[in-house]
Formats: C-alpha cells, sequence, structure tokens
C-alpha cells in the first residue's frame, strides 16, 4: 500500500531529526562520514520506521528482517537510528570512538545491538547478505534481507560476484539498495571510475532494477513494496541521492566525504536541515 | 605545506607533514629521474595523499577506483611491461584484500611493484578494527621475495622509498596514519635496508623495535637510564625482512635479555622473525614480545591504544623492567650450550 501523506510528513520530520543527531555524533566523534550519512537517510528512515520487522527490545529475535550496512562508514548514520530506535540509550553515541568503546566509524555487530553483521571493508556486505537470504530458505523463516551499497563501493568486484549468486539462487528475498550520490573519496564516480550505465550493469547480472529519487518517501516506499512482491528475482534500487543531503555548505561537496565539526559548524548544520526540512514539508 | 625540492626535505618538513605526505613529495623527486615511476591506488588518493604527486604527473597517476585486487594485478602487468608502480593502499586492503594478486601476481612473479601501505597497525584507532590490520607484517614476511621495512618516522620513510628503488623485487613499506612522532632529526644516520639501526647501545638489554614504537623505545631508554641506571640497547628494525640476524646475535651475547615492541600482534611479526633467529642460534636469552595479545584491537585514538597494548614510553619501561626483575640464568660460557 503506498505510503499515506500522513505517514510521508511523519517520516520526514523523523529524518529531519536523525540528520540533527548525526550531526552531533559527527561533533562528538572528532569526525565522521558525515556526507554518506546524510544522503541515506531517507532511505534508512523508511526502512527502520515503516518497513523492516525488527523488535529493538528483542534484537536477536530471530524472524527479524536482516539488514546489512555494506557502505559500512555510514555506521555513525546507523548508529543514531539504532538509538532512535531504541536499540540502546542515545547516551551511548557520545562514546564514538572513544577508547574501548562499542562505537568505532565502523560498527562492530558483536559489540553494537542491531547490527546484524560488521562491515567497513568495503565489497563485503552483499555477500554476507546472500548469505542471510540463503539462510532463510534453508530455515524457511519468512525474514527478508536488506542490503544497503554505496555506489563508490559498486567498483568492488565482489560486488559483482555477490549480484550474480543473487540472481543465480533467485534469492527474491533479499533487495539491495545502492545509495547513489555520484561520489566517492577522491571526486565523483563518474570521473574516478565509469559506473555507468548502472542500471544496465545490474539488469545484465539478472536483477530487476527501480530507479528512484532517494529523498521522495513515496519512491521510496513504492521500491520497497514492489522488491517485497517481487518473486523469482532479486530486486536493486538505485535511489539517486544528494552526498551531503540537507546541509547547505556539504551537499554535493568531495570534501565532505569525511568530516569533523566544531559546535558553530553543527549550529550551521542543523539551521540548514531544519530550513530544507520546513521547506519540503510546504511543498 | 612547505615547498620541498630535491634532497632538502628533512627535519622542519617531517615535523609538519605526515609520514603518507612526505611519502608524495619523494616519490615526486624519484619520478623526476626516472620516467618507469607511476603511482597506483584505489580511490585513496587524498587518504594516502600521493596529492602533490597528482599535481606534478597527473599523467603518471593510475586510480582505479575502489577495486584493490584490480589495483594490484594492474600494477602486476605495468611491472611486466617495464613500468616501476608504486601502489598506495591501507594496510587492510594491501595486505588482505588484495593478498593473492600480491602474492601470485607480484612475488611470485617476483616484479619491482613498491607497496606503500598507509593506515597498519591501530594508526586509524577511532574507524574501528575494520580498518586496523595487526596482521600485515607477519603476512607480508611470509611472501618468498617480498621485502618487508616499517619506517620509524618521515624521515626513514624517505629513506626507505629512494632505498627501495634500487632494491630489486617486491618491497612493501608499512606507514601509519601520519600524526606519529617524529624520532630522527636528519636523514644521514646510516639507512641501510636489512640493516639494524643502533638508537642507543647498552648493556643491560636490549629493545628491539620498528616504527612508532622506536620513538617510545629511545624514550624509555633514557628515562631508564635515568631512574633506574639502566643500560638500556635499542635497535630500529626497520627492515623485518631481510633481517638483521647478525645485531640480534650480537644483542644476545652482549645484554642477554631481549624485548621486541611492535604495533601488531605477537604471532608473525618483528617478534617472532627475532625469536626465530635466537631459537636457531643455540643460544640462551631471557626473551619477551610485546604487542597485540592475539587479539581484535580496541578502538579508540591511536595514542590511547598504544598506551593499552604496552607500546608507548611508559608501556615500555614498566615491560623491561619487568623482564630485568625474571629469573634467568646467565651462563658466561656460550660455547658449552652450543
Ligand atoms: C575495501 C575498501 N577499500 C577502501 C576503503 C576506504 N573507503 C572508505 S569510504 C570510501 C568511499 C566510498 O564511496 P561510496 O561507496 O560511494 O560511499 P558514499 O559516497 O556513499 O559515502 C573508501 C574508498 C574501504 N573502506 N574499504
Amino acid at each position: 500500500m503506498p505510503l499515506s501523506a500522513e505517514e510521508i510528513a511523519t517520516l520526514q520530520a523523523k529524518a529531519r531529526d536523525l540528520r540533527c543527531d548525526m550531526i552531533d555524533v559527527t561533533v562528538w566523534a572528532g569526525g565522521a562520514h558525515i556526507g554518506g550519512a546524510l544522503s541515506m537517510t531517507d532511505v534508512l528512515t523508511a526502512l527502520y520506521y515503516k518497513y523492516l520487522r525488527v523488535r529493538p527490545e528483542e534484537p536477536d529475535w530471530p524472524g527479524r528482517d536482516r539488514f546489512v550496512m555494506s557502505k559500512g562508514h555510514g555506521g555513525v548514520g546507523l548508529a543514531a537510528v539504532l538509538a532512535d530506535r531504541g536499540y540502546f540509550s542515545k547516551d551511548l553515541l557520545h562514546e564514538f570512538n572513544h577508547f574501548k568503546s562499542p562505537f568505532g566509524m565502523h560498527l562492530d555487530g558483536n559489540k553494537v545491538l542491531g547490527v546484524d553483521a560488521s562491515t567497513g571493508s568495503l565489497g563485503h556486505g552483499l555477500s554476507m547478505a546472500v548469505g542471510m537470504a540463503m539462510g532463510a530458505r534453508f530455515l524457511t523463516q519468512p525474514w527478508r534481507t536488506y542490503c544497503l551499497l554505496g555506489d563508490g563501493e559498486c567498483d568492488e568486484g565482489s560486488v559483482w560476484e555477490a549480484a550474480m549468486a543473487a540472481c543465480h539462487f533467485k534469492l527474491d528475498s533479499l533487495t539491495a539498495i545502492v545509495d547513489r550520490n555520484h561520489m566517492m573519496i577522491d571526486g565523483p564516480t563518474e570521473e574516478v571510475m565509469h559506473l555507468e550505465p548502472f542500471a544496465d550493469k545490474w539488469r545484465a547480472f539478472g536483477w530487476v532494477v527501480r530507479e528512484i529519487d532517494g529523498h521522495d518517501y513515496t519512491q521510496i516506499g513504492e521500491a520497497i513494496e514492489f522488491a517485497q512482491a517481487t518473486r523469482e528475482k532479486p530486486v536493486v534500487i538505485i535511489a539517486d541521492t544528494v552526498k551531503g543531503k540537507g546541509v547547505d555548505f556539504m551537499e554535493n561537496q568531495v570534501q565532505w566525504h569525511y568530516g569533523s565539526m566544531d559546535s558553530d559548524l553543527a549550529a550551521r548544520a542543523k539551521a540548514s536541515i531544519q530550513r530544507l526540512a520546513a521547506e519540503v514539508q510546504h511543498a | 605545506m612547505p615547498e620541498v625540492t630535491g634532497t632538502t626535505w628533512t627535519v622542519y618538513d617531517a615535523n609538519t607533514m605526515t609520514q603518507a605526505e612526505i611519502y608524495g613529495h619523494v616519490l615526486c623527486d624519484l619520478a623526476e629521474k626516472d620516467p618507469r615511476i607511476v603511482a597506483l591506488t584505489a580511490d585513496l588518493a587524498r587518504s594516502t595523499k600521493i596529492g602533490v604527486f597528482q599535481d606534478r604527473f597527473p599523467e603518471r597517476v593510475i586510480n582505479v577506483g575502489i577495486a584493490e585486487q584490480n589495483l594490484f594485478g594492474i600494477a602486476a602487468g605495468m611491472a611486466r611491461a617495464g613500468m616501476l608502480p608504486f601502489v598506495s593502499t591501507m594496510s587492510a586492503f594491501a595486505s588482505m584484500r588484495a593478498l593473492e594478486q600480491v602474492r601470485t601476481d607480484i612475488c611470485y612473479q617476483n616484479l619491482d611493484v613498491k607497496i606503500i601501505a598507509t593506515h597498519g597497525g591501530v594508526s586509524f584507532g577511532q574507524a574501528g578494527t575494520t580498518h586496523h590490520c595487526t596482521e600485515d607484517i607477519a603476512i607480508q614476511r611470509s611472501l618468498a621475495n617480498m621485502t618487508v621495512i616499517v619506517p620509524a618516522d618521515g624521515i626513514e620513510t624517505a629513506n626507505a622509498l629512494r632505498a627501495c628503488v634500487e632494491w630489486p623485487g617486491p618491497v612493501f613499506i608499512r606507514l601509519g596514519r601520519g600524526f606519529e612522532p617524529v624520532h630522527y632529526a636528519g636523514d644521514d644516520y646510516g639507512f641501510a635496508i636489512g640493516k639494524a639501526v643502533t638508537i642507543a647501545d647498552g648493556t643491560d638489554i636490549t629493545v628491539i623495535c620498528c616504527g612508532v614504537t622506536v620513538y617510545h623505545a629511545a624514550e624509555a631508554a633514557k628515562i631508564l637510564k635515568e631512574q633506574d641506571g639502566l643500560s638500556v640497547r635499542v635497535l630500529n628494525m626497520h627492515t623485518i625482512k631481510p633481517i638483521d640476524e647478525a645485531a640480534i646475535l650480537r644483542a644476545v651475547t652482549e645484554t642477554r635479555r631481549i624485548l621486541t615492541v611492535e604495533e601488531h600482534n605477537v604471532i608473525g611479526g618483528l617478534g617472532t622473525a627475532v625469536a626465530d633467529v635466537i631459537a636457531a642460534s643455540g643460544k640462551g636469552c631471557a626473551f619477551v614480545k610485546v604487542g597485540l595479545p592475539d587479539c581484535y584491537s580496541e578502538v579508540g585514538y591511536p595514542e590511547d591504544l598504544y598506551s593499552f597494548y604496552k607500546l608507548d614510553t611508559d608501556g615500555i619501561i614498566e615491560k623491561v623492567r619487568e623482564l630485568l626483575g625474571r629469573e634467568f640464568e646467565a651462563d658466561e660460557d656460550w660455547e658449552d650450550e652450543v
């Protein structure tokens, strides 16, 4: 069922607050991969506040949907979401990067509740997600597996090995989402290493492709529901996004892949997030 | 950033530039003289600081995107074609992700590929364990034909780079993240691949170290002399392979107590390389390896981790005192033991 106008407004408000939390964590952590956290926030919000069947009060619930953050440097963004969903206290986010903290920039699944796979080295997540989807099949479990990838990450050959396997094994319980923010560390993806025609590549590997605006909840919702209903083939959602989304001085700025902020800059960032969210609500 | 030309990069540069930045500058100098030199990276030109090289020789930088296996395979092909590739990426990806390419394409074919691995050990502590590499020395030294160098600081990085151009075959140079303290005041202290540098001479105990621990061991030796009246020998074993056996054997016979200190798992790295030499000599020696006790590293800023794993000045002092307190049968006549 398509998302209602109220649902969309609620998700937008949630995403606004989460983006502000991510800015806070970036300050506390002394630096974070904030650009790519902000680009994926709307997709994460839709998943964690609408579509993922999870029980934060029972993080290890065997029947939960699985989520693999293959772009493991999205850890700061994911942690903000998990804290807000109640997996652990938000106070813990102050400990990011501190000595012996469970929270490093790339989350450790053995230490942080709600994290299904320890990631950080790019190009591993989709294979693990394939394994989880196969596990569901062997165990005749109804859970679904979602995997979020970076677009630059898709340079890794291992992503395509996993893509081939997902199609070969007809893993329709697996959904890949690519945060297509068009940037990596050294510059725009198309300058560093051409990805286009990107959707065609996935199609050639046997996937059903949905290309959407990754900041538009109607489209995000439609694509996830389409993936849930698709049989015999895995679906990839290519979510066109803006790196640094919501913060005027970070949007599409490659140097904000990873950055640190003092409290003044953080205040400016949050003001920008509030302003943009208000504009979206009025539109 | 200070201007760096010819061989004038030395002290002030090392104090203001990270190891990796110095790498970029020195590589420029080398590339000026040797047209075979090319720099390869995998979306880490920024992080590995080869930016200056990119400005000077844009056509000699090859960025393959985030694809480390391809990176090392391409480097092997270029070396086969007669080029001299310098490949830089984080040590975790050079040592683990692309290991088979490094081993089979580069080492097995004994190709002239120089690997500059940044973010070694726990130097990127806050990134978390996926971005640490406390296995790299063990992995790389087990590859036949590979030379393994762990420079103490930026100055030594520059020396190692210049030396590796003349040194045949694959070379692995392990750097930190760049915020490490500088040990050397100048570059003319007699660096040679495979020859340990005596940082301090001593007769009571030898501390053998590499990388960031050299600075700390040197500090520890000074403090131990002042406070405990100890004569501590400090050897900078910058080349882990081929290791300086003679220097180790001298330490065995002359000091009879050896402590190895490395930012690495205690299995397979510097300590193991030293232990191999001691064991083969047939001579007894009180011996302790300091490093990560076969575990995955904690998260935290590097200084906190160095302190936790006893790799900093205080930790080394503590370990030296422990080892000196240990019972050890000192037999004056080595000959009857052999
Ligand atoms: C195997 C591997 N190689 C390199 C890196 C270093 N690295 C971290 S993030 C990043 C860029 C990622 O770009 P992209 O996947 O597009 O992510 P986003 O732009 O969404 O942040 C790189 C190269 C890594 N984490 N893992």
